[in-house]
């Protein structure tokens, strides 16, 4: 069905039409739609799952953790302070091996308090073994929550759906909204590496020899490594169930024969589509690679797509003491770059400043590390 | 083609909404729209900003809009705090609320006109004491988007339930009548 959903709401109907079984959320802005919505669908017994209301995100993703680890589809969703708030538990959720889903809006880390998006906050479960992903509009929103549930439950790792906030999450866009049947169809029985049941308990994360903690982080390892084959094979049979594929953990965009090449993610890469059409028929070739995920990272992809061309890396993010996320992931995995640092507290960057920059970048008037706008850094 | 719309309104005049409701009506016209409201926190009386996309092909930006090709005013006293010249490309129009077809507009922009609290008031579309202006602004609008009547008065209709839903189709379907060129330039 074509419909007009923000994507917020987006998600909320994913979570649905993927039978999640709880929920567990603290409110805040700019994730709290998608709670309240999913609080309304269980209200109104359109869902067959449980709301669990909590005093914190600590607690939420803690409640989550534990219906997940007895054997239900599970989702909970936050942002910015509140992902901060249960961070310790991102990383007790990543190592007890429990597929969930997770949607981050990302939104600014303060002070000062800012509630518009850049994506610090997501790339902060960096480390910890969660799959990242990073929609581009409110569809791919959609179709990344339906998809996670499925990746999470095979790779036997939680899945984070990442949305900006605000142009995604508060935009109403139009989205092709599958019918139940399809999703059941498509989306198997939930499975996972194990389960705790009162006739058979187990103990989970409880002390251990130190060997213990070193195989684990090396099987998530591996399984991480071997996620990457399967993010691509579900991308392409979602392809085939709802005609929609977008390239598994990146998505190329006029990238071939492009002698110039961005790579970027999240929300305004449409609008840096928007400006490499406008300089394609100025005759610049420029290209994108657009990251669709972040964990596991696609170095082989980088490495072939990349491959002798001039590279500028744009982030909406900085790492203190050194360049921007992003920039710094993808010099691991070809060298050289250029990076741009914009957008940061959710200072709105368009086609116009995507225009001027990927130019610049050609002319070669951007510095190595380059703050965007320059104007407004003197 | 791609259409932008900015509209300029209080914060609970219902600005966000008023975009809902043409993207609605776009969409099941078929077109791909866009409805994006004032990003931040609520600003019940302060002036806000929400934008709307209408477009053929989808559409893939997501930033604001820094110059709108129609700007819907929904207050006469905004244009004493904008300049409407900088928020304008240059084929441009106004759809300005205003019960004063006098107005002197020395904009030099192409203005319409449409009583919406008028209708509003005479709907006794009122909440908390103040009209609800948008569902008639939305009417004004549609003849600029070139969307039908019927479609807005629809997405009204998913929009809004019962009476409501009927008041609101009403208030929209006399500001598509009753919307003016101001002579006055």
């Amino acid at each position: 069905m074509r419909t007009l959903l923000t994507g917020n709401y987006a998600v909320a109907e994913a979570v649905k039409l993927s039978r999640a079984r709880v929920i567990a959320a603290y409110p805040i802005t700019p994730q709290t739609t998608i709670v309240e919505k999913l609080a309304e669908m269980v209200e109104k017994k359109e869902i067959d799952a449980e709301f669990i209301r909590v005093e914190s995100e600590h607690s939420a993703l803690a409640a989550v953790y534990g219906s997940a680890v007895a054997g239900l589809r599970s989702f909970t969703a936050t942002s910015s302070h509140g992902l901060l708030y249960m961070y310790e538990m991102v990383w007790w959720v990543a190592n007890a091996r429990v597929p969930l889903v997770m949607a981050v809006v990302t939104r600014t880390i303060g002070p000062p308090w800012n509630i518009h998006t850049d994506h610090t906050d997501l790339l902060t479960m960096r480390d910890s073994g969660w799959i990242i992903s990073m929609a581009e509009n409110v569809q791919e929103a959609f179709d990344l929550t339906v998809q996670g549930f499925r990746i999470s439950e095979e790779a036997g790792l939680p899945f984070t759906v990442g949305m900006d906030a605000f142009q995604l999450s508060h935009t109403a866009e139009v989205v092709d909204l599958p019918s139940q049947q399809d999703v059941d169809a498509w989306l198997p029985e939930r499975r996972q590496p194990y389960r705790i049941e009162p006739e058979d308990p187990v103990t989970v994360g409880c002390i251990g020899p130190n060997e213990y903690t070193a195989k684990l982080r090396c099987n998530m390892a591996r399984e991480m490594e071997k996620a990457k084959e399967l993010v691509n094979r579900v991308d392409e049979e979602f392809g085939k169930s709802f005609g929609r594929r977008y390239g598994g953990l990146v998505e190329e965009y006029r990238l071939e024969d492009a002698d110039y090449a961005v790579v970027m993610t999240g929300a305004w890469s449409g609008d840096a589509k928007d400006a490499i059409d406008m300089l394609r028929k100025e005759k610049l070739r420029v290209g994108m690679l657009r990251l669709r995920y972040f964990r596991p990272f696609p170095q082989k992809e980088l490495r072939k797509l990349l491959e002798e061309k001039e590279v500028l890396v744009v982030d909406r993010d900085f790492s203190m003491g050194h360049m921007g996320i992003l920039g710094i992931e993808v010099s691991s995995a070809i060298g050289d770059i250029t990076n741009v640092i914009a957008g940061i507290g959710g200072v709105d960057v368009g086609v116009d400043d995507f225009k001027m920059m990927f130019r610049k970048f050609a002319d070669k008037k951007l510095r190595k590390i380059e703050w965007w706008p320059e104007e407004m850094f003197l | 083609m791609l259409t932008e719309t900015m509209i300029l309104s209080f914060g609970g005049q219902g600005g966000v909404t008023a975009a809902r409701i043409l993207a609605l009506a776009a969409v099941s016209g078929g077109k791909y729209a866009q409805a994006i409201p004032h990003f931040g926190a609520e600003r019940r009386g302060s002036l806000v900003r929400s934008y709307l996309r209408l477009s053929d092909k989808p559409i893939r930006r997501h930033s604001s809009i820094k110059k709108a090709d129609l700007l819907a005013v929904f207050a006469e006293k905004i244009l004493r705090i904008v300049d409407v010249n900088e928020l304008l490309r240059d084929n441009r129009q106004i759809i300005l609320n205003t019960k004063n077809e006098d107005i002197k507009n020395k904009t030099g922009v192409k203005c319409y006109c449409i009583d919406a609290a008028g209708i509003a008031l005479n709907l006794n579309l009122v909440a908390a004491g103040w009209p609800i202006v948008n569902t008639a602004m939305t009417g004004a609008m549609a003849r600029s988007l070139n969307l039908s009547i019927d479609s807005v008065v629809n997405a009204i209709k998913q929009t809004f339930s019962g009476k409501l839903a009927e008041v609101n189709a009403k208030a929209a379907e006399i500001a598509y009548r009753e919307v003016r060129l101001c002579e006055t330039f």
